[in-house]
């Protein structure tokens, strides 16, 4: 054995030369936040090992990749915990790489010498999101199609060459046969083949450039001097990458992959929705959880921003910071103590984010289609116009955006109590006229309906205990 | 060639002027060759992977229905096939449009995809209002916004009557 390893390493060199890489010096108390990149590369090599798999199966045609997931998360032996991998991996991608970004912001670590290294990551960041994106498409249910069409529409609102970019997309000028291959092709050929090659570059240039050293131990990037004084930092203090900090790695790997495969196993991939019929209309088109801040973002743009123009120049503005970043900010202090603009950009945007998230769950605008109807209970069922108001209240679609009593949906205010707001001069004209977010009603209701409708709502005050004016 | 290759017109590093200019044509040429290779190969893969911006779909005429299935007033949902689908488009060729039949007898026709995204509109008969399910917009029977985003009215596909038949003219998703 010892005999062919020494014949391997003395033809090749390959042995010499990767140990030699192991053990390059790298600077003191890097700790646990320096596992977030390799833990990274970890999710991303499951997400290539699992991938692979699942496309032995996968059948990449809009008439069969419906019936071959569901084959895999049904019928395939480990084709369920192969998709639930090949989804948690995804997820654990994203958390993981906007985690990265997040530290090496945090601890200034795309200043001088690192620029580089940063623009590659930022690189990857991009194309991680295009990965997330095709992926949930090649699901390909009811979500997928829709989410497809939505995909078009976004790029088709761009001006100028809008309309190209949404053909591109979809392959053609509708949606068909020709929009998952094209989808399919992008996210296991195209994007994967640029993200290995832009590791490849991110990982050499941290080699070439050194692992940037916690902000306590250099705290100023002067580009005169710093080379210097990174390479008598290592000099004096540096440590073997390998073992003295890869243990960490090597956990941080374990810990990913045992959550990956846990939760592929217990909670499973997420359940395929309809068929991918577009005539089936009866749609809730929603993105994966990566995206639904954004889809909150879209749905509560106020009506004066150009829609058009914010889609394009949100996310190139965003490029433009991220890349710009380094250039704008190559030197000088990088403790976070002494960098209070970055921890209250970095806070802001995270609860920015974090507010459209939990937005996009609930989706307030959203019709609530499936309201149920409205009883009215007790003495008051006599009544034969509450009960008739309290039908129309459902029957003609208000329930869908208002809530009374707790049920209905939440676009418009919930109307339980309304007439201690609104007189019935004012609950009809509301009605008729509409509002600036609600349809005006004039003409759908019979003015028997209408006081039916009226006498219903200012019932449901008398239940809050309050006085009706 | 030797290293020691000196004279009195050689320049920097002892090179012969002559030798120079070799070099730097040898370079050239081989990089030319390299890029006219690599358009070479590429033109047709760049080509292949632009060409349905160029290819225009046919617009055809569907028929969905005698115009008696579709009562004054009522807007109902029809479906119907893609203008041109591919062999292996299965399912995914269906699409689906809100047929509206006039009081006076007219039909139109309108598209699924909210002007605001593209999600597909319900028609909800009670309120007589079209509902968007991702971001809340709501138009009015005659397609016309009436809240939420959309600030567009819903696209019209043409219709006609043949023979009795009601007919759509199929043709590219809305876009923009």
């Amino acid at each position: 054995m010892k005999r062919i390893w020494r014949w391997l390493d003395d033809r090749t060199g390959l042995i010499t030369t990767i140990g030699r890489i192991a053990r390059h010096l790298v600077p003191p108390r890097t700790g646990w936040r320096y596992v977030l990149g390799s833990a990274t590369l970890v999710a991303f090599l499951i997400q290539v090992g699992t991938g692979i798999a699942l496309a032995t199966v996968y059948v990449p045609s809009t008439q069969n990749a419906y019936d071959s997931i569901d084959f895999i998360s049904h019928g395939a032996t480990l084709g369920h915990l192969l998709r639930g991998m090949h989804y948690f991996g995804a997820s654990a991608m994203m958390i993981l790489i906007g985690l990265h970004l997040l530290r090496v912001f945090l601890t200034a670590s795309y200043k001088y010498p690192r620029e580089a290294n940063w623009l590659t990551g930022v690189g990857l960041l991009g194309l991680v999101v295009v990965m997330a994106f095709t992926g949930q498409l090649l699901r390909w249910d009811q979500n997928a199609v829709w989410s497809a069409v939505v995909a078009a529409e976004q790029a088709g609102q761009v001006p100028w060459i809008g309309a190209a970019l949404a053909h591109f997309i979809l392959g053609g000028d509708r949606l068909g046969g020709a929009t998952l291959t094209r989808f399919f092709a992008f996210h296991v050929f195209f994007i994967p083949a640029l993200i290995f090659l832009f590791i490849g570059v991110h990982v050499y240039l941290v080699l070439r450039n050194g692992i940037s050293e916690p902000p306590e131990v250099l705290p100023m990037i002067d580009p005169q001097s710093y080379r210097a004084r990174y390479a008598d930092l290592l000099a004096a203090r540096g440590r073997p990458f390998w073992p003295d900090v890869a243990w960490r790695d090597a956990v941080a790997a374990f810990i990913v992959v045992c959550a990956v495969v846990a939760l592929a196993h217990w909670a499973g991939p997420p359940d395929v929705g309809k068929p991918p019929n577009p005539s089936l209309i009866n749609a809730s088109p929603r993105p994966d959880w990566y995206f639904l801040w954004y889809f909150a973002v879209l749905a509560k743009l106020p009506k004066h921003v150009e829609q058009p123009w914010f889609i394009v120049l949100a996310p190139l503005v965003a490029a433009i910071v991220l890349i710009a970043l380094p250039f704008v900010f190559p030197a000088g202090e990088r403790r976070l103590t002494r960098r209070p603009w970055a921890v209250i950009v970095a806070a802001g945007l995270l609860f920015v984010v974090g507010y459209f998230w939990w937005l996009g769950e609930r989706a307030p605008w959203s019709p609530v289609f499936n309201a149920p109807a409205l009883a009215v209970q007790g003495a008051q069922r006599a009544d034969t116009l509450q009960v008739t108001g309290a039908r129309l209240f459902h029957d003609k679609g208000c329930e869908y955006c208002h809530a009374i009593a707790g049920q209905g949906g939440h676009h418009g205010p919930d109307l339980t109590g309304v007439a201690a707001r609104l007189d019935s001069a004012q609950i009809a004209s509301r009605i008729l006229g509409g509002a600036s977010d609600m349809p005006a009603y004039v003409g759908k209701f019979t003015p028997e309906e209408l006081a039916a409708l009226i006498v219903y709502l200012r019932r449901e005050h008398a239940t809050t205990g309050k006085p009706a004016p | 060639m030797p290293a020691t290759d000196t004279c009195a017109e050689c320049g920097e590093g002892g090179e012969h002027p002559e030798r120079i200019s070799r070099r730097r044509a040898l370079s050239r040429v081989s990089m030319a060759l390299g890029a006219v290779s690599a358009a070479l190969v590429a033109w047709p893969v760049v080509g292949f992977l632009f060409a349905p911006l160029a290819r225009r779909v046919q617009g055809t005429w569907r028929t969905v229905g005698r115009v008696s299935a579709f009562p004054p007033g009522a807007t109902v949902q029809v479906s119907f096939t893609d203008p041109t689908p591919l062999p292996w488009a299965g399912q995914t060729a269906a699409t689906a449009s809100w047929l509206r039949h006039e009081a006076n007898g007219d039909f139109i026709a309108f598209s699924v995809n909210c002007t605001h995204l593209g999600c597909p509109v319900r028609w909800e008969q009670g309120a007589q209002l079209f509902m968007c399910p991702c971001h809340g917009g709501v138009y009015y029977a005659d397609g016309s916004p009436a809240s939420g985003p959309p600030l567009r009215a819903l696209t019209r596909y043409p219709v006609r009557v043949v023979g009795g038949q009601v007919q759509i003219w199929t043709g590219p998703l809305p876009i923009g």
